[in-house]
């Protein structure tokens, strides 16, 4: 249990890796998170289900190195087993089915949280266009694996060294001006990239979708520190989301809520970085 | 020596007790304890045994003591009460058994509780664990949740013979006995040396087990389990839903004690979980939740105020823990009511507007309502609020099985056998009963282990 099977290198300091979890892939669906844990004094972090194998008992994730948990896993390695694997959280993803036309818009991170979805909207036949970005060339990945399902992949790398250079909200503002219309947008992303998308399909009043990744503890409801402004409601994340409207989310609260340890997180990596000697 | 008086037990100095997380009460010397002992009248008609919950055959076992028949007097609370390490600890004795001691008309009751926990800790300290194991039934019951309740019923169940999984949605195991009580008021060393010794008596435990989520009822009928007890708890933290509540530097007192207790954030940088707690902290309610985060934030090295609505004659909290806080220096503003927080300009909070309250004359049932006083508004300044305002049930099981009955409140509904609406399918605890306390849990759990035991003889299972 809880063994990794696989694990990629895809960009600097951005890792895959695939799970042995049979009774966390069974149960699995887009749009879903695990909760993990890699020492016997280590935090419980939130991952996005990048992807999951029913049949094998895999689940995939992906995650970038920001801080001394997700360094620690960076450093297991096939075979390796990962001390705490929850999941799958949160609701999965809806979509009405009637709906045709979907654009996924994502940035970084962000980039393998749409891929379920993506596959599984188009195993139903939809059609799909998808904006990827981040800082630079090497910050793309997953560009073939997303390729194969969908019309068309648009890109852009702030640097302007790989697609156009810019930010994904320059395209999607080019297709809405353009005419081109969907029924449904999804956005993940860093807050900031959500919210930019937001104020845009706004304007056009295109239902658009986003899901968050607030600060947790168990994943569960228990702890309300992922409680989040959603319209006139609070909600909690790990239970009600992680996946909103995002036209009701409260996007600034949510970055002032999401950045209240980073002082301590900063500690405590470089702390880490000290003790395997990569210190600054 | 005085029999109206107890004999007095040893404590931490509360200017000790401040800086660390070790228990704060050493318990009873065996010498102590069978002076304490001694006091007791052996009333033939046990009125205490009327005020506990499980029955725990209480003269009987301080007897024991008398005839300094430690393991003995251990073994007899045993008979009714599974964990009397725990309850020696947590009860709120001064309600229950100690509220009905003869001893208590003239003078001090016997300290039930003391005597209970000396026992427990003599037994841990001196003695294995023994279970002689019954002639397994091939039957197989599924517990959700290894808090107290959980934890009663596996036991009863082992005992009867019964094959017992219990499902831990943490990493951890114990529930709120692990998360929510801290290490200076319940060491975790006393919790999990009860579970080592379910582990004896053949009780499976897995972890990382979310109900409602990992698995479900179906999952468990496919695995073969004939019955299934609920005790998942109350995990659900209540806000008081006004403005401001969003800011950062507001916990409930869920995710503060969670991050304390579970994730040992006080030993933050050797645990990677944090914890932020500034110079002053106000911690909102008046139970035991809201004296265990007060005390905590306490031993961060904040000043801690507590911010109740009626007085403290009226807290819910053991008299215990409202005197051990008091001790550590923790204040008490009484009749005030929140109204909202109010934040600085980079979202962190750092004031309560609060309204005075007064209380009414008692009504018929002898309660006293308390009411705003208008124009009373205060601002309350604090770097950090903790809200201690209760639990809800968690709304997972629910999810989980659509068809479950529930009250009004949210609660799982049960028939007098503890059996909700669906067929072998049991719940207790807190998830039925609301927030309670461990002791209440663990009736409930040791009542369901033998509506279980009744409900497979009679489907012949």
């Amino acid at each position: 249990m809880n063994e990794i099977v696989i694990k990629q290198n895809l960009a600097p300091n951005v890792w895959l890796m695939g799970i042995y979890s049979p009774q966390v892939a069974k149960k699995s669906n887009p749009g879903q998170f695990v909760i993990l844990r890699v020492a016997e004094n280590g935090e419980r972090i939130p991952l996005t289900i990048a992807d999951f194998d029913r049949e094998k008992g895999v689940v995939y994730i992906i995650f970038q190195v920001v801080g001394k948990t997700t360094s620690l896993l960076s450093q297991l390695n096939i075979g390796d087993r990962i001390i705490d694997f929850v999941g799958p959280l949160g609701m999965p993803y809806e979509h009405n089915p009637e709906d045709k036309n979907y654009l996924f818009v994502a940035g970084g991170l962000g980039i393998p949280a749409i891929f379920s979805k993506v596959k599984m909207l188009h195993s139903q036949g939809k059609n799909i266009d998808i904006i990827i970005g981040g800082r630079s060339k090497e910050n793309i990945f997953f560009e073939d694996e997303l390729k194969k399902y969908c019309n068309n992949l648009y890109i852009s790398t702030n640097d302007g060294s790989y697609g156009k250079k810019g930010f994904v909200t320059d395209i999607l503002n080019e297709l809405l001006e353009s005419g081109k219309r969907y029924d449904e947008i999804f956005a993940v992303g860093p807050v900031p990239m959500m919210k930019a998308v937001v104020d845009i399909t706004k304007k056009y009043q295109i239902k658009t979708l986003v899901s968050l990744n607030p600060i947790m503890v168990d994943g569960t409801g228990m702890c309300g520190g992922c409680r989040v402004k959603i319209g006139n409601e609070v909600k909690f994340a790990c239970v009600d989301g992680p996946i909103f409207d995002g036209f009701e989310v409260d996007f600034d609260g949510l970055m002032k809520r999401n950045s209240y340890y980073q002082d301590l997180e900063n500690i405590s990596y470089r702390e880490h970085k000290c003790k395997i000697g990569l210190g600054e | 020596m005085d029999v109206l008086k107890r004999v007095p037990i040893k404590e931490q100095e509360p200017i000790e007790r401040i800086h660390n997380f070790d228990e704060v009460c050493f318990g009873y010397t065996p010498d102590e304890a069978v002076r304490e002992a001694q006091r007791c009248l052996e009333c033939k008609n046990a009125p205490c045994v009327k005020g506990c919950p499980v029955e725990v055959k209480i003269p009987e076992f301080i007897k024991l003591i008398k005839e300094k028949k430690f393991k003995e007097s251990y073994l007899k609370i045993l008979e009714t009460n599974l964990l009397p390490a725990i309850c020696g600890r947590v009860c709120p004795q001064e309600t229950q058994c100690e509220q009905n001691c003869v001893r208590g008309i003239k003078g001090e009751p016997i300290a039930i509780g003391k005597l209970e926990r000396f026992v427990a800790d003599w037994f841990r300290q001196n003695c294995e664990f023994e279970f002689s194991k019954p002639q397994p039934n091939k039957r197989k019951v599924a517990i959700i949740g290894s808090g107290p309740a959980g934890l009663s019923c596996a036991s009863s169940l082992a005992k009867m013979g019964y094959n017992v999984t219990i499902f831990e949605a943490f990493h951890k195991l114990g529930g709120v006995l692990y998360y929510g009580i801290p290490e200076f008021r319940l060491p975790k060393e006393v919790v999990e040396w009860e579970i080592e010794n379910l582990k004896k008596m053949g009780v499976e435990f897995r972890t990382n087990m979310i109900f409602g989520k990992t698995f479900d009822l179906e999952d468990l009928k496919q695995e073969g389990f004939d019955a299934v007890f609920i005790s998942s708890g109350a995990g659900l933290p209540n806000f008081l839903n006004i403005e401001g509540e969003l800011l950062n530097g507001i916990y409930s007192a869920n995710e503060f004690l969670t991050r304390i207790n579970l994730m040992k954030a006080y030993k933050f940088p050797e645990y990677d979980t944090p914890i932020k707690l500034g110079k002053k902290v106000g911690v909102i309610g008046g139970g035991n939740v809201a004296m265990d985060a007060a005390r905590v934030a306490r031993r961060l090295g904040s000043e801690v105020y507590i911010l109740y609505r009626r007085t403290e004659a009226e807290m819910p909290a053991r008299k215990e823990e409202i005197l051990h806080a008091k001790e550590e220096g923790i204040k008490i503003i009484e009749l005030v009511s929140p109204v909202k927080f109010i934040g600085d300009e980079t979202g962190h909070v750092k004031a309560l507007e609060l309204v005075k309250m007064q209380l009414s004359q008692p009504d018929s049932s002898g309660r006293r309502s308390v009411k705003p006083i208008d124009g009373s508004n205060f601002v309350f300044e604090a770097d950090n609020f903790i809200v201690a305002i209760g639990q809800s049930p968690n709304p997972l099981v629910k999810k989980a099985i659509p068809d479950l009955e529930l009250n009004p409140n949210g609660s799982i509904k049960v028939d007098e056998n503890l059996m909700t609406n669906i067929e072998g399918v049991f719940a207790g605890g807190d998830i039925v009963t609301g927030a309670a306390t461990v002791i209440l849990a663990m009736g409930m759990g040791k009542k369901a282990a033998q509506s279980i035991d009744r409900y497979l003889n009679a489907k012949k299972v």
